[in-house]
């Protein structure tokens, strides 16, 4: 767990892979009573929509994102504010990385604002976002 | 580039939903969890929902013949729009407290934004939606802003 003494602008959080598949897509939108066709429908996709292949969702991307902060704080603090923007669509069978950089730390309030991305295989950011958490 | 929206669609902006009550269960936000990759355990187990569970928990539940051909329903805080397809946009949100099981919610959901703007592929329509959640008793629990586009 990390300790708010020890960190500055800079400190980066391990964040982590993602290889999502099929059959996690179909529990996620599941999961959210979500029938988007793009998710589980690969002629829809591909022909009415013109996607490479089925796209993984928005918002599983963003818990990424916040997971990405939520590993890495463990039981040291908690989750105050988190944004995240979708900005380019990932395909089944792509690879992505989240990741984190703190940008700020404020010693008196003991919060520290982390920048978050995920990125695909050609380290283009296709999700950024940006979370604030407070020290215990 | 002609306007796509009009006053018509304008006059939309400050509307309200009725209010969306649920009760969170434990294998709710057990199958959350697992569905989203979760590792720990305080997730996996159910005793606290993820930082993002309550998009699933206030999802629409619709009947099937609500859904448009695509599969997606569309908002019934927003009016037809000239353009339907809809895509991810992205969330803004400040948390006053952990969903767990068993706290009985209230989502106010209210339409805030409504514009558009010419994207690299075409016109694309944005609507922004302010949802608060409070617990039965009026006890905050987040507050958050959701950005959608349509194509």
């Amino acid at each position: 767990m990390p300790k708010f003494s020890d960190l500055t602008a800079g400190t980066a959080l391990p964040g982590r892979s993602y290889k999502p598949d099929n059959v996690q897509l179909f529990l996620y939108n599941a999961a959210l009573w979500n029938a988007h066709r793009i998710h589980f429908d690969q002629p829809y996709a591909t022909q009415v929509e013109g996607y490479p292949g089925l796209v993984i969702a928005g918002p599983l991307i963003g818990e990424w994102l916040a997971q990405c902060v939520v590993e890495w704080l463990g039981d040291a603090g908690q989750l105050v504010a988190f944004e995240y923007s979708n900005r380019k669509a990932a395909i089944i069978g792509e690879t992505l990385r989240s990741g984190g950089t703190v940008s700020a730390v404020d010693a008196q309030r003991r919060e520290v604002t982390i920048d978050l991305h995920v990125k695909n295989e050609n380290d283009e950011v296709i999700a950024p976002g940006t979370a604030t958490v407070r020290f215990g | 580039m002609p306007a796509l929206l009009g006053a018509e669609h304008l006059a939309y902006i400050g509307r309200q939903a009725p209010l969306k009550r649920e009760v969170v269960t434990r294998r709710d936000i057990r199958k959350y969890s697992v569905a989203t990759g979760q590792t720990l355990r305080k997730y996996l187990d159910g005793d606290e929902g993820p930082p993002l569970y309550h998009v699933a928990l206030f999802w629409d539940v619709v009947e099937l013949d609500q859904l448009m051909p695509d599969g997606v329903s569309m908002d019934g805080l927003i009016p037809r729009l000239p353009l339907e397809r809809a895509m991810a946009g992205g969330l803004k949100i400040e948390y006053h407290r952990p969903i767990r099981p068993g706290d009985a919610l209230v989502a106010r959901r209210t339409l805030t934004g409504l514009y558009e703007k010419q994207g690299s592929q075409g016109p694309l329509i944005f609507y922004e939606v302010v949802m608060t959640v409070e617990t039965e008793s009026g006890e905050p629990v987040l507050t958050e802003k959701t950005t959608r586009l349509l194509r």
